[in-house]
């Protein structure tokens, strides 16, 4: 190898890397979704620390895509509920088609910033669900708001966290065209 | 700039009046011109490409400021139905004005800016400044060039295959994957894969010439500062162009193969596609920049007849500009729901780019200070650029502050602040790169009065035609929509007969080119006297067409 093509193969090595990247980019930025709790990403555990005396209010959200023949709505607009407490709430989903349609929810919760402290212990979210043609079925979410959000100089402000919900079919091939 | 001193024994000048010598020997037109592998050849072909792309997206820039120039929908029905054929509707009209926006950034970054600076002057002169006979792989540097033609075409072509894409240069998801169907878009992001694949070979080709083929004596610390720049322009495109390259493929697989990158029906996030975008995009407005800064420090010297103030400083300058480039990409995003943290680093961070920038400004007057200043054509497009480089690093710094950015968000102020730094920065840069390389590239002097004539209305030209988009900003016009209410009426009227001032400037440039290249005089080895110390200059005008088949040294 000259030495001209030495420091091109270093080149095409750094373009390597970086096309590499730039794919790597994608299940990277979820991860640190997941764990900084960006983009209002909440957090999963499998138990409530307990409450701790202060209140917060939870705002239900739901949206479902057009491409879904599916009506979905919160069973209550707000709880308000102790900071560190497990809460139940649910939502209702109806299939309005005449034929079963499979459906997933993508989840947020708004402001952004209190992700890291909203999290779920289960939810209808981290599963698909099929509906029957005509039913209707009750959909439970439990969380808690961690109470590090009192402690968060950011956060220790906020009063209302809205959950949102929003409701895609799983076959979303059909999209790109 | 550093003092290169030649020992001119050490090679010779090749004249026109001498004999036939092997370093003249020219293939014929067809394999001179379209199997180039000559670097001074593919050089001139991509400052024509350039000046092609540069007038097609100018005349865009035109029929958009024709448009603009009332409230209302004034031509751009006509121009729909004209294009597409049917009757007039509005939502046609609508979408050819994002076709037009469109093809115009797109237009004046990937084939203009960039093909003049890193291609034509890039080619041209960085062996030559280094004393090399030629670029390390005279046929990559070829399929670079060439790749640029299909890019063109594909993209000057999308709006006759479907409805003209309309994504805007940013090509946001999710309007670029399931907002506009149809080939059009798919053609504009495969030009742009083409455009890329292109700038990518080049910059190989740069970064291995300028590292390997260096005269002996040429230190890494004595070449001359545009060979700096368009070394670290090499660097940021190897680094900022594969990421671009792997998201627009990921819109493609999203539009056609039914993947969800950036689609949360299937769990991808759009704001990936942003984060990814500008990752590669603001070092690209630094590409787009830093071979000018290059061309400056040259020509400040030159008619300074002094050395660059501050040589070192101005290299590292650049360098620091290149890195720091790297992490502020985020400051195009402030209105996407960062957290106040994030938002507080890409502001800091931001702000912190303009001490290198203040460096290079600095230096720059430094240079001038007690120089004995000839003010040539070349050397006021050079002070041109200062001053109004400096009016767009000023506004960029106000945008820079989060909290500020909420407000000026895709407003009019943005508009004026990136022409500012582009249309004013880049190009007035082009321009005096141009003169003052024409002699030599040519053999052929430009007209004086007319290079002078040319600054002047196009420098008053373009400030009338940009100054009043600050004011349309912060008045609140939002970029993007063909249409506004009567208040800001008046500054677009005036806007657009700075567009007409600035167009009478062009016509005066194309007027000067012609006939200087028909009936220009005879240039001389060194035009520009004691002050042009770099090695073109030991070359006759124009150099040979193989140069320096014995190496210069430089001491």
């Amino acid at each position: 190898m000259t030495r001209n093509q030495r420091t091109a193969s270093f080149g095409g090595l750094i373009v390597l890397l970086m096309v590499g990247l730039g794919f790597a980019s994608v299940p990277l930025y979820r991860v640190f979704c997941q764990v900084t709790g960006l983009n209002g990403t909440p957090q999963t555990a499998a138990n409530a620390p307990g409450g701790v005396g202060d209140k917060i209010t939870v705002a239900f959200d739901s949206n479902v895509s057009p491409k879904l023949p599916w009506t979905f709505k919160p069973e209550r607009r707000a709880d308000t509920i102790d900071i560190g407490a497990r809460d139940m709430a649910f939502y209702t989903a109806t299939n309005n088609a005449d034929h079963p349609v499979t459906g997933t929810a993508t989840f947020n919760v708004t402001p952004a910033r209190v992700g890291k402290y909203f999290t779920k212990i289960e939810c209808f979210c981290f599963t698909e669900q099929t509906l029957a043609p005509g039913e209707t079925v009750r959909m439970p979410v439990t969380f808690f708001v961690d109470p590090k959000i009192l402690s968060d100089p950011d956060t220790r402000d906020v009063q209302e966290i809205t959950l949102s919900y929003t409701f895609y079919p799983v076959d979303s091939g059909e999209n790109a065209s | 700039m550093t003092d290169t001193a030649i020992t001119p024994d050490a090679f010779e000048a090749h004249h026109d009046h001498a004999h036939e010598s092997h370093a003249e020997h020219k293939p014929g037109f067809f394999a001179r011109w379209f199997m180039s592998t000559n670097h001074k050849d593919i050089g001139t072909l991509y400052l024509i490409f350039a000046i092609v792309a540069g007038i097609i997206g100018g005349a865009i820039s035109g029929l958009m400021r024709f448009e603009l120039a009332q409230p209302g929908i004034q031509y751009l029905g006509t121009w729909a139905s004209m294009l597409h054929g049917g009757a007039e509707s509005l939502d046609q009209s609508l979408h050819l004005w994002n076709v037009l926006i469109t093809a115009h950034g797109l237009i004046m970054v990937f084939f203009m800016v960039m093909p003049a600076m890193i291609g034509g002057f890039g080619n041209w002169f960085v062996p030559i400044m280094i004393g090399a006979p030629d670029m390390a792989f005279p046929r990559m540097n070829n399929i670079s060039f060439w790749l640029l033609i299909p890019a063109f075409t594909l993209l000057l072509a999308s709006p006759f295959f479907g409805a003209g894409a309309g994504t805007g240069w940013t090509v946001y998801a999710p309007l670029s994957t399931y907002g506009e169907p149809g080939p059009s878009v798919d053609m504009a992001i495969l030009a742009l894969h083409l455009a890329g694949a292109s700038s990518i070979l080049g910059a190989i080709n740069f970064i291995t010439t300028i590292f390997n083929m260096r005269a002996p004596g040429m230190t890494l610390h004595k070449m001359p500062l545009f060979v700096w720049s368009v070394l670290i322009t090499a660097f940021l495109l190897l680094l900022a162009l594969p990421v671009l390259a792997a998201a627009i493929t990921m819109l493609l697989t999203d539009r056609n193969f039914g993947t969800t990158f950036f689609d949360p029906a299937g769990g991808g996030n759009p704001v990936l596609y942003q984060h990814l975008f500008w990752f590669f995009g603001h070092p690209e407005v630094y590409i787009m920049i830093l071979p000018g800064f290059g061309m400056i420090s040259q020509i400040v010297a030159t008619f300074s007849r002094k050395p660059v103030f501050g040589y070192l400083g101005m290299a590292y300058a650049m360098v620091a500009i290149g890195v720091v480039g790297f992490v502020v990409w985020a400051h195009h995003m402030f209105t996407t729901g960062l957290p106040v943290d994030v938002k507080m680093y890409f502001t800091a961070a931001t702000m912190i780019i303009a001490v290198p920038t203040g460096i290079k400004i600095f230096s720059w007057i430094a240079t001038m200070w007690g120089g004995s200043i000839s003010f040539k054509t070349p050397m006021v497009w050079a002070i041109g650029f200062i001053f109004m480089f400096t009016v767009g690093g000023v506004t960029g710094v106000v945008l820079a502050n989060g909290g500020i950015d909420d407000y000026m968000q895709d407003t009019y102020y943005v508009v004026a602040h990136f022409h500012y730094v582009l249309s004013l920065g880049a190009v007035f840069s082009l321009f005096a790169g141009f003169y003052y390389w024409f002699p030599k590239m040519s053999g052929k002097m430009y007209n004086e009065f007319l290079g002078q004539l040319h600054f002047w209305v196009f420098f008053i030209g373009v400030n009338v035609l940009f100054f009043p988009m600050h004011f349309l900003g912060l008045q609140g016009m939002p970029r993007r929509i063909p249409d506004y209410t009567p208040q800001y009426e008046y500054w677009n009227g005036i806007a657009t007969h700075g567009y007409e001032i600035m167009a009478a400037g062009m016509a005066i440039f194309f007027i000067n080119l012609i006939w200087s290249l028909a009936a220009g005089k005879k240039a001389p080895d060194n035009p520009w006297g004691e002050g042009a110390t770099t090695l073109e200059w030991t070359l006759s005008s124009p150099p040979p067409f193989h140069q320096f088949e014995t190496l210069p040294k430089v001491d």
